[in-house]
């Protein structure tokens, strides 16, 4: 039992310690780039398994001694790797230019795989050296997985970001200190390991872990210039948010503000989100003139054909449209805000300075995330304004092309146009790309969301207008008037801004004050909205078709067919490619050739001494089939589901804590059970198998039936019963997935024990490209399409090693 | 402790900055250098790479007072001691500070699509390592430059004295409100970052003048923003894209 507690124990740290890493990557660089290098650094888990095949003989004898060493090495590297990769120079925008920079990214690589290799390994010990307990190890270590990953967020949201790390390293030390304290002969080992368990948590400096951003990000730049400073600071698993005052150089915050503008942003205080993404928090005193500003933006739009609206903004930030919406005299506005340290430091720490916006009568806010609150909502509204808070240069750059956004796809579109009141307006602000992207697919998306509400002129209720940097759309609940379409119009004049679309306008009109070398967005309206729309579709550059909740890839762009061209651009063209996905695509191609070479390389050693022998070459490839399908398979499930549960549990948090922990917890509850069901109820592992590969088949068609209706009948209900309902769903599918691995682990190690390694080594290579896969997958198919691949993939798995009963009948053990 | 620190790299960018300062010019512009070579291969690269990108708002090719005058600016005197090797590459280089010496082929086109003459008066806004205010000084008649950084501005008024520019000026501060003692201007060029187009430095160009500024990160220049405003006051902005691009519907 402490055996267990010991795998599980270090389990939990290796999961902690990659959910920290991409927090701190996050930090440091960028998101995607994040997502990069932890990908390939968990080859690690691969690596382990190689190497356990070539050094198993050699420790069979010496299991606990192998797992305490893995498990001390692995405390003693978690924070060495960080610290290693902290001092580097490693710049992602430099990765094309500067021919070092791949050099660093090895380094990094390799410092932060060491960590993984060494708690993989020795959990693949313990599962090659105690074959009859196979079960129960993956049991311990899937729930220990889940354990820690609900851990991590909860020490995320209670301690910085940097003292995280000590206590990742405590733990692994714990899990060393666990297996030695009862073995006599090691006991004061175990008693000596207790020190660094305990004082890694207490006396780590966390000054060496806490992550320096890129001294390109938006935070570094700012704080270059004389006078500003840090005023205040925000950690959570969400975001590490940062207070910048001024100092004597205003920030000026005011994306897209017309060139003939009169009034200038008031002082402000800068509100970054992992060190980039600046959102203003304005000084308001009361006196509305001060926001006069924010009229000279194109999001001011529908607030000129309203008088008095009711108003519902999707993500409140620093404030800036609150403002505008008080401005222009809301009779009531209601803001939607995700992260709770915004809300706290506009409303409550910053109160004073934003001239207490958010307690101001006819204002409410609310901590939520915008989807799951426009589901639940009752109410009708004038006034629907999602606000535009992801930073331009990462929506310039494609940084975004791989984040799923379920905030602008069609079904989403349907809904906030549900809770618009008669004559009701939608306004989204997006930045304007160039080539023409994001507008361009916002449109698509509102012409099909109108059109499957029954509208059959989606035309006539459309008005996009934009400035060089901004574009806002509208849907109105409603066709538009004629002194609404002369309002826009001279809404746009004023300010400079072109009229993009308008029901009923000519092509002259548009392309006026800032020129495209021609009229993209009027052009391409117009032909979304016309007979023409899916050869438009086709024969567009980018890719704008409209994203649904199943494919929800708002940012992503680019096509295939595309890329050739911008290749042959020379580094000019690189720009144009969309950083998320050349960095998906680098991320597919090492983790498969590293994935591949670690696969391989064990088996010349194994021909070499005779095992996995001539007499079961077939049963080699079988395992290899089986370890490499399941490996995908479970990973394929969770990322898809994961993401479908984002859309039910709204916050991302809970839905990673929720969704994460429940699969990995009930797997490992279903690995135990499978264990149980094989050895004293005496079920072949056979039936077993075919048993679990059935109910998951069974359990993910009909989640994936019945999770949009069951998730809109459930929106409106309190947080603890969804997360119920979400574990209730989640919980019987996961169960069953955990139980391929132990069996065909334990199938292996009957038949083949030197396989054993390999298998653990096939899975761990699987999993990592699983979840690179996924993602292209789901670009380009939808999540549908990645779960019925996925059951496929089961399906091949129990085919290769069970197909005839009598090989699933354990022959005597060998040892 | 972080006071700390940010205090002493003040005080040692200062001491860089008075130390280069007092160095003896090493290398005077004109003069045979060793760099000639290299420099005339880096401007044969961008006239290659104008020549494969095409005509860009309408005009073939980087104007020949251009690309004369980065022939003659030492490209390698503004880049850090430890990237001289680089500094003739096509390629942005770091400069410190979370700041980058633009790539060669991006600075020779914001300069060409400013229309430059002799007579002109230039504002410069973000000096960064003043290379790019060094090739207006070529060009034009008075070139101004502002820095907000003050350790980059410090430098870079050094280095332009050091290499006798002295129709360029280069001050610490903020740029958002122009050059007032100074407009209006005849092109007015923005590197450094910003959310919107200061309005008050579109009332500082002259009509008939241009404004550039290119939009993207430190590395990578997503396109460029012209603003032109006309003769009777009407100001326009064109975005154009620093390479080729067939129709974006379909291959005519």
């Amino acid at each position: 039992m402490p055996f267990l507690l010991a795998v599980a124990a270090l389990s939990a740290a290796a999961l902690a310690y990659e959910v920290w890493l991409v927090r701190a990557f996050a930090i440091a660089q960028w998101h995607h780039f994040a997502h990069m290098v932890i990908s390939v650094a968990l080859l690690g888990y691969g690596a382990s398994g190689t190497f356990l095949v070539f050094v198993r003989e050699r420790l069979a004898e010496r299991l606990i001694p192998g797992f305490a060493l893995g498990a001390v090495l692995f405390g003693i590297t978690a924070p060495a790797g960080y610290m290693v990769v902290r001092a580097l120079p490693l710049n992602a925008l430099e990765l094309l230019w500067d021919p070092y920079q791949p050099l660093y990214l090895l380094v990094v690589y390799l410092a932060l795989a060491f960590p993984f290799f060494c708690a993989a390994g020795a959990i693949g010990l313990a599962l090659t050296l105690r074959p009859k307990a196979i079960g129960r190890i993956y049991c311990a270590d899937l729930v220990g997985a889940g354990a820690g990953a609900l851990a991590i967020v909860g020490a995320l949201l209670l301690v910085p970001t940097g003292e995280c790390l000590g206590l990742i390293s405590g733990l692994g030390f714990a899990a060393a200190a666990l297996v030695l304290i009862f073995q006599a002969p090691a006991r004061k080992w175990g008693m000596a390991l207790i020190v660094p368990a305990i004082a890694a948590p207490l006396l780590w400096p966390a000054e060496w872990s806490t992550p320096r951003p890129s001294p390109y990000k938006e935070l570094s730049t700012a704080l270059q210039v004389p006078g500003r400073h840090i005023v205040a600071e925000r950690h959570s698993p969400l975001a590490w948010l940062t207070v910048v005052d001024s100092g004597a150089t205003p920030f000026r915050h005011a994306p897209g503000l017309s060139l003939s503008a009169e009034s200038e942003p008031p002082s402000q205080l800068g509100v970054f989100t992992d060190g980039g993404a600046m959102t203003a928090i304005n000084r308001f005193d009361g006196d509305l003139e001060t926001a006069a500003y924010l009229d000279a933006t194109t999001a001011a739009l529908p607030y000129h054909l309203l008088r008095r609206p009711r108003v519902l903004i999707l993500g409140a930030g620093g404030g800036s449209d609150l403002l505008l919406a008080r401005y222009h005299d809301a009779a009531k506005i209601d803001a939607v805000e995700l992260n709770a340290d915004m809300v706290d430091l506009v409303g409550s720490r910053f109160a004073d300075f934003a001239g207490n916006l958010h307690q101001m009568p006819g204002i409410t806010i609310h901590v939520a995330e915008a989807r799951s609150f426009v589901a639940a909502e009752q109410r009708h509204f004038d006034v629907i304004q999602i606000a535009l808070l992801d930073s331009f240069s990462a929506a310039a750059s494609g940084l975004h092309a791989l984040n799923e956004s379920t905030l602008y796809t069609v079904e989403a579109l349907q809904s906030y146009v549900d809770r618009l009141a008669p004559g009701g307006m939608l306004a989204i602000t997006r930045w304007l790309a160039v080539p023409p992207r994001d507008g361009l697919r916002l449109f698509a998306t509102a012409v099909q969301a109108l059109r499957a509400a029954g509208v059959d002129e989606p035309g006539t209720r459309l008005a996009l207008v934009r400035s060089w940097k901004t574009s806002t759309l509208l849907v109105k609940n409603g066709p538009f008037s004629s002194a609404d379409l002369s309002t826009i119009r001279s809404f746009c004049r004023e300010r400079s801004f072109d009229l993009a679309f308008l029901p009923g306008m000519t092509a002259d009109e548009a392309n006026r004050f800032n020129l495209l070398d021609r009229p993209h967005f009027f052009e391409g309206a117009t032909a979304l909205l016309g007979p023409e729309s899916e050869a438009f579709l086709d024969r567009y550059k980018f890719d704008v078709v409209p994203t649904t909740d199943d494919r929800p890839y708002f940012f992503h762009f680019l096509k295939w067919r595309t890329i050739g061209e911008l290749l042959g651009m020379g580094s000019g063209g690189l720009h144009l490619l969309e950083a998320g996905s050349l960095i998906l695509a680098a991320t597919l191609l090492q983790a498969v050739l590293l994935g591949t070479v670690l696969i391989l390389a064990p088996l010349t050693a194994l021909r070499k001494r005779g095992l996995g022998e001539a007499s079961q070459p077939l049963l080699r490839i079988r395992v290899s089939i089986y370890f490499l399908a399941i490996g995908l398979a479970f990973l394929f499930i969770e990322i898809a589901f994961i993401q479908r549960f984002m859309l039910l549990l709204g916050h991302p948090i809970y839905a990673v804590a929720v969704v994460l922990s429940g699969f990995l917890i009930f797997a490992g509850l279903g690995s135990g059970a499978a264990n149980i069901l094989s050895r004293r109820l005496g079920v072949t592992r056979g039936q077993i198998i075919w048993l679990a590969t059935a109910s998951i088949g069974v359990l993910a068609i009909l989640d994936l039936l019945i999770a949009a209706d069951l998730f809109n009948a459930l929106r409106a209900w309190p947080q603890p019963m969804k997360i119920a309902a979400a574990l209730g769903l989640i919980g019987p599918l996961a169960f069953f997935m955990g139980m391929p691995f132990p069996l065909g682990l334990a199938h292996t190690a009957d038949h083949a024990p030197a396989l054993v390694p390999w298998a653990w080594g096939i899975n761990g290579c699987a999993s990592v490209v699983s979840a690179v896969l996924a993602t292209v997958l789901a670009l380009h198919f939808g999540f549908t399409a990645v779960v019925l691949l996925a059951l496929g993939l089961y399906v091949t798995a129990a085919l290769s090693l069970f197909l005839r009963s009598e090989s699933s009948r354990p022959p005597p053990l060998r040892f | 402790m972080e006071r700390v620190s940010a205090a002493s790299r003040v005080i040692a960018a200062s001491i860089v900055a008075v130390l280069v300062a007092a160095a003896p010019p090493e290398r005077a512009v004109g003069e045979e250098d060793e760099f000639a070579d290299v420099r005339d291969r880096m401007v044969d690269k961008i006239e290659d790479i104008a020549g494969a990108v095409g005509p860009v708002d309408g005009r073939g090719g980087i104007d020949a007072a251009v690309l004369a005058a980065m022939r003659r600016v030492p490209r390698h005197l503004f880049v850090p001691d430890e990237l001289v090797d680089l500094a003739y590459a096509d390629r942005p280089l770091p400069i410190g500070y979370g700041q980058t010496i633009s790539q060669p082929y991006i600075v020779a086109l914001m300069t060409d699509l400013l229309d430059l003459e002799p007579d002109h008066v230039a504002l410069e806004l973000g000096t960064g390592s003043a290379y790019q205010a060094a090739i207006l000084g070529e060009l034009v008649s008075r070139a101004y430059s502002i820095e907000i950084v003050p350790e980059l501005a410090a430098q870079a008024a050094a280095r332009l004295a050091r290499l006798g520019y002295e129709n360029v000026t280069a001050r610490e501060g903020d740029g958002y409100y122009g050059w007032p003692e100074h407009a209006p201007f005849d092109a007015i060029i923005v590197t450094a970052a910003a959310s919107h187009v200061p309005p008050p430095l579109v009332k500082q160009l002259k009509p008939g003048g241009r404004m550039i500024i290119p939009v993207g990160s430190r590395f990578s220049v997503q396109h460029l923003l012209l603003v032109e405003k006309e003769a009777e006051g009407a100001v326009r902005t064109r975005q154009l894209l620093p390479v080729r691009f067939v129709p974006l519907t379909g291959g005519h």
